[in-house]
C-alpha cells in the first residue's frame, strides 16, 4: 500500500496517464492542424488513413528518424535536460488532477495518481519546472535567437506565474482547501466560474502566457527569432518540446476545469446529466477548453513584447489583487 | 478592447462553418479556361478525316522548332486526310514546346490546336515526346466503320496516353543521347541526385531536310 492504493494501481494508472497524455497531446496537434484549416477555409491533413487520423503516427515516425542534428558548441549536459524537463514536468503535473471518485465493491476509486492535501500548490510548483526546459534550451544552445527565445520565456513566465497564482488564490479562499478534490467537492452546489468569472479569465489568459500560445507565444515568435528557444533543436527532441507544449495545454485545461468548471461535476447535478460517468464529464470541459485554445490561437495575432510585459504586470496582478481582496472581504464578511 | 476580441472570435468560428474552399489537385480538378493553351490536339472532321494534311506549316511556325511532321502521300482509294498528303509522323517535344500557339494560327485547316492539358509531367524524358497516336482526337466511331485508316493513325483509338503506342518511338533527340551513354541504370546508393553525365541534345537529322 502507498498511501490510499495498492502500488499495482498505481502503477497501472501511471502508465495509463503517460500513454495517454502523450496519445492525447499527439491528436492535439491534429485536432489544431485540423482547427486552424476550417478557420482558414482548408481541409488539413487529410491523406494518412482516415480523415488523415493517421497523420500524428506518421509525424512521430518521421521525427524519430530525422537526423539529431546539433550545434557543435553547444553544453552538451544542459542541451540534453532542456528537452527532457519539457516533456517530463508537463507530465507530472497530471499526476495529482482528480478525475472523479468512484465506490466499487467497497473500495473509493480515485481517478488521479496521487492525492495530496496540497495539489494545487504541487501543481504550481511542478508546471514552474517548464520554464527551466525553455531557458535551459534556449541557453545551452548557443545561440541567438535561441537565448532570446528563453530569455523571453522566462520573463513571460515570471510575470504570468504570478498573475495566475493570484488568479487562484480566489478560488482558494472559497473552497478552503489546496485539495484539489475537496476544491471540486466545494462546487457541487455552484461552479466557480460563476462566483469567480474574473478570475477564471484571468487564470485562462494567463495560461496561454505559460503554455506559450499565441497571442503570448513570443518565446518561438516565428517571425521574430525563427523558432525561438528551440531553433537548434531537430528530430525527437524538437518532438520533446512539442509534446511538452501540447501537454501543458492539457494541463492548464484540466486545472481551469478543476477549478473554475467543477471538475468531474455534471452540468446539473440531476438526471439525466449525473448518469454520464465523471471523468466523461471531466474529459469534455477540458475538451471544450482546449478547443478555445486553439479557436484563439488561430485569431488573434503575437502582441509585441512590451505590450505583453505590459498585460502581465499591470493588468493581470492588479486585476488578481482586487479579486483577492474583493473574494476575501465578502468571505470574512459572511462568515 | 473586448468588444473587438469578441468580434475577431466571431469571425474565425463563422469561417469554421463554412465550406473549405480546397480543391484536392490530383482527384479534383478545376475546368481550365476555354482558350487555354495546353497540350496540343490534332482534330479529325466530322466524317472522321483527319483534318492534318502533312504541310508542315506548323512546325516552320515553331519558334522553338518543336514540331516533327513526316508528310505521306493518300491512298486516293482509302484517304486519311481530305488533301493530298496526310501526316504519317506527327511529333511534338513538350519539353521544347513554349505552349505559344503560333502551330494552331499557322494550321491552314485547324488540323492542331491547343487543348485544355495541364498536367504534363512523366517519369521518363522519352514519353514527354508525344506522337500522332497521342496527339489525335479519337474517333471510336469512325475507328468501327471504316477500321484503321492508316498505320500511325489507328493507335489514337486504342492507345491511353499512360502507355505510349510502342511501336513508335518518338524520333527526337534523346533517343540518340541514350544510346550513346548507355542505357539508364536505377542509381545506386550513394550517387542519388548526382548526375555523372548530361545527356547533350542534338538537332535531330530530320531538320535538315527541310
Amino acid at each position: 500500500m502507498i498511501g490510499q492504493d495498492y502500488w499495482w494501481v498505481l502503477l497501472i494508472k501511471a502508465v495509463v496517464v503517460v500513454l495517454g497524455l502523450t496519445t492525447i497531446a499527439a491528436y492535439l496537434t491534429y485536432a489544431e492542424r485540423k482547427v486552424a484549416a476550417r478557420i482558414q477555409l482548408r481541409l488539413g491533413p487529410n491523406r494518412v488513413g482516415p480523415f488523415g487520423l493517421l497523420q500524428p503516427a506518421a509525424d512521430a515516425v518521421k521525427l524519430l528518424f530525422k537526423e539529431n542534428a546539433a550545434p557543435a558548441n553547444r553544453d552538451r549536459l544542459l542541451y540534453l535536460v532542456g528537452p527532457s524537463l519539457a516533456g517530463g514536468a508537463a507530465v507530472l503535473a497530471f499526476a495529482v488532477i482528480p478525475m472523479g471518485i468512484n465506490n466499487w465493491f467497497n473500495y473509493q476509486f480515485h481517478w488521479d495518481i496521487a492525492h495530496f492535501n496540497v495539489g494545487l500548490l504541487f501543481i504550481l510548483g511542478v508546471t514552474s519546472l517548464g520554464v527551466y526546459s525553455l531557458f535551459l534550451g534556449g541557453w545551452s544552445a548557443n545561440s541567438k535567437y535561441s537565448l532570446l527565445g528563453g530569455l523571453r520565456s522566462s520573463a513571460q513566465l515570471i510575470s504570468y506565474e504570478m498573475a495566475v497564482s493570484f488568479a487562484l488564490i480566489g478560488t482558494i479562499i472559497l473552497a478552503g482547501s489546496l485539495d484539489l478534490e475537496q476544491i471540486v467537492g466545494a462546487q457541487q452546489q455552484t461552479w466557480f466560474i460563476v462566483l469567480q468569472p474574473l478570475a477564471f479569465v484571468l487564470y485562462f489568459s494567463g495560461a496561454f502566457a505559460e503554455t506559450n500560445r499565441a497571442p503570448f507565444d513570443l518565446p518561438e515568435a516565428e517571425t521574430e527569432l525563427v523558432a525561438g528557444y528551440h531553433t537548434e533543436y531537430g528530430s525527437m527532441r524538437f518532438g520533446l518540446y512539442f509534446l511538452g507544449e501540447y501537454v501543458n495545454m492539457v494541463i492548464v485545461s484540466s486545472i481551469a476545469t478543476t477549478l473554475f468548471l467543477g471538475g468531474w461535476l455534471p452540468l446539473f447535478p440531476f438526471h439525466p446529466f449525473d448518469w454520464i460517468p465523471g471523468p466523461l464529464w471531466f474529459l469534455g470541459k477540458v475538451v471544450v477548453l482546449l478547443f478555445f485554445m486553439m479557436w484563439v490561437r488561430w485569431t488573434f495575432p503575437r502582441l509585441r513584447y512590451d505590450r505583453l510585459m505590459n498585460f502581465g504586470w499591470k493588468v493581470l496582478l492588479p486585476l488578481g489583487l482586487l479579486n483577492i481582496l474583493i473574494t476575501g472581504t465578502v468571505v470574512a464578511l459572511r462568515a | 478592447m473586448i468588444k473587438e476580441l469578441v468580434l475577431g472570435l466571431r469571425f474565425t468560428i463563422t469561417q469554421m462553418l463554412r465550406k473549405p474552399l480546397t480543391v484536392q489537385y490530383p482527384e479534383e480538378q478545376k475546368p481550365v479556361f476555354p482558350r487555354h493553351r495546353g497540350r496540343h490536339i490534332l482534330h479529325r472532321y466530322d466524317n472522321g478525316l483527319e483534318r492534318c494534311i502533312g504541310c508542315e506549316l506548323c512546325a516552320a511556325a515553331c519558334p522553338v522548332g518543336c514540331i516533327y511532321v513526316l508528310a505521306a502521300e493518300n491512298d486516293p482509294k482509302n484517304p486519311v486526310s481530305p488533301g493530298e498528303r496526310y501526316a504519317e509522323r506527327y511529333e511534338i517535344n513538350l519539353m521544347r514546346c513554349i505552349y505559344c500557339g503560333y502551330c494552331a494560327e499557322a494550321c491552314p485547316t485547324e488540323a492542331i490546336t491547343l487543348g485544355p492539358q495541364y498536367d504534363l509531367a512523366e517519369y521518363r524524358r522519352e514519353r514527354t515526346v508525344v506522337t500522332k497516336a497521342e496527339l489525335l482526337e479519337s474517333w471510336p466511331r469512325f475507328a468501327q466503320a471504316r477500321g484503321p485508316a492508316s498505320p500511325v493513325g489507328a493507335g489514337a483509338d486504342s492507345t491511353a496516353r499512360a502507355d505510349p503506342d510502342p511501336g513508335i518511338s518518338p524520333r527526337v533527340a534523346w533517343d540518340a543521347a541514350e544510346t550513346v551513354h548507355g542505357a539508364p541504370e536505377a542509381p545506386q546508393p550513394g550517387d542519388l541526385g548526382v548526375p555523372t553525365h548530361v545527356p547533350t541534345v542534338t538537332e535531330p537529322e530530320s531538320r535538315d531536310r527541310r
